[in-house]
């Protein structure tokens, strides 16, 4: 064997693929399980819960955290915020990957995947919030790939064609900002259909604009975590301009990302005052919600602001992935924990081991798809053909 | 709460609550907002700090 091929066969060999090999293997196994023994083989589902973890955790937090693509987009090309433009194409990336697997994690839910054009061509719905959403995260996963696609035309040379696609960025990026408002509202739209299942302390009439502000929350603390992930595992794949460019994106982020936890938490008090519900706080969901408000909401904003202010670039980072848990933790309540308080614990929701495993698939599916685009696109760095243009 | 025994007690009550909340959630922003640029402008106050 030449050194060649032992250095590749090293190369093959990391502790990232080893484990990525495992967890994929296990997910094919969990996806053949899945589709061929329904929905009762893998899942603990019932009729009390027919949105287990794949809808909470896949699609809920998981458009919710891809919101970073049409946060920094718009910073960009609409305000006009260009000392930010090194985070696009990285933003654009994670927000096209995230949509794109939560549409894979919807078709575990649904099943017969054959009949996803359905509601639009046999029978729109078109009075229905599901209608609308499946249409924006349709429309918008075509916006994400059009937008993501000049890094893959200049990696395969296609000059033509991507400068087509550049003189359209304005028009995609204001498509996607319509489209995100949309689609990250009547996400939490979907609950005001049961105000009698979910907790008064979470159901607010004001639930759509919770789900968009914080989803702006979310896409800014990923733009952060994805950054300073980058940095440390992909840095060899930076250009000078992007290392630099990394500390005013996480200080620019962080004041943005505080700033609107404030409003947030506000607007948090603004729905239990509406509703007047605030003698629920003295009970035990009281307790859990204030965990989650101040827990996850006005300590990453004062955090943020702190870690602006003072330049502290760790104490961002932290932050960063304290409220991406904190908007995962949201959503979980929304959808699972806060949602049927009323039944016995006998009968509450847990996620069986494979529709944790299969969570764990597609999150991995995610990685590896992030890793074979940034070692071989043009994401953090400038291409040498198009050097001014990111 | 042991007040409101009418529709119009309950409305009159949390639009009252809302109200005050919305004045201090517009002051209590400007505030943050000020909180969180006031290095900012210090800085670029300072004549030998380029930006």
């Amino acid at each position: 064997m030449s050194s060649q091929a032992v250095r590749a066969d090293r190369g093959l060999i990391t502790p990232f693929n080893v484990i990525a090999g495992v967890i994929v293997i296990m997910g094919m196994v969990l996806t053949a399980w899945r589709f061929a023994g329904g929905l009762g083989a893998v899942t603990n589902l019932d009729n009390h819960y027919p949105w287990g973890l794949w809808i909470g955790l896949d699609l809920m937090a998981g458009v919710a955290l891809a919101a970073g693509g049409f946060v920094t987009s718009a910073a960009v090309h609409v305000f006009g915020m260009k000392k930010y433009s090194s985070a696009v194409r990285p933003a654009i990336l994670t927000g096209f990957l995230g949509y794109a697997l939560v549409v894979i994690a919807l078709h575990y839910d649904v099943g017969r995947p054959w009949r996803l054009p359905y509601p639009f061509i046999m029978s729109q719905g078109t009075t229905s919030l599901l209608f609308e959403v499946a249409a924006c995260v349709a429309l918008y996963l075509t916006v994400l790939f059009l937008e993501f696609s000049p890094a893959a035309m200049e990696w395969l040379g296609l000059k033509r064609a991507r400068m087509i696609v550049v003189k359209l960025m304005l028009l995609l990026t204001i498509f996607g900002v319509v489209l995100s408002t949309l689609h990250q509202s009547s996400l939490g739209a979907l609950f005001l259909i049961a105000p009698g299942k979910l907790h008064p302390l979470w159901y607010s009439s004001y639930l759509p604009v919770f789900f968009f502000v914080s989803a702006v929350v979310a896409g800014l603390s990923m733009v952060i975590f994805e950054s300073s992930l980058t940095a440390r595992y992909f840095a060899d794949k930076m250009d000078e301009a992007h290392k630099q460019e990394k500390t005013t994106v996480a200080f620019g982020f962080a004041k943005a990302a505080a700033f609107t936890l404030v409003g947030y938490f506000f607007a948090k008090l603004i729905g239990i005052a509406v509703d007047n519900n605030w003698h629920y706080l003295a009970s035990g969901y009281g307790a859990w919600f204030l965990v989650e408000l101040l827990g996850f909401v006005a300590l990453p904003a004062f955090l943020f602001a702190i870690g602006s202010r003072e330049k502290k670039l760790g104490l961002v980072k932290f932050t960063a992935v304290w409220t991406v848990f904190g908007i995962i933790l949201n959503r979980l309540n929304v959808s699972l924990i806060a949602f049927n308080y009323h039944l016995p614990a006998s009968e509450r929701y847990f996620p069986s081991w494979q529709e944790i495993g299969t969570s764990i698939f597609l999150i991995t599916l995610g990685l590896i798809a992030f890793k074979f685009i940034v070692t071989r696109m043009p994401i953090l760095y400038s291409h040498p053909d198009y050097p001014d243009e990111h | 709460m042991e007040g409101i025994l009418t529709l119009h007690d309950f409305m009159l009550y949390t639009k009252s609550v809302t109200y005050i909340l919305v004045v201090v959630a517009l002051l209590g922003l400007a505030g943050f907002f000020w909180f969180l640029n006031e290095r900012d402008e210090d800085d670029q106050d300072e004549p030998g700090i380029e930006h």
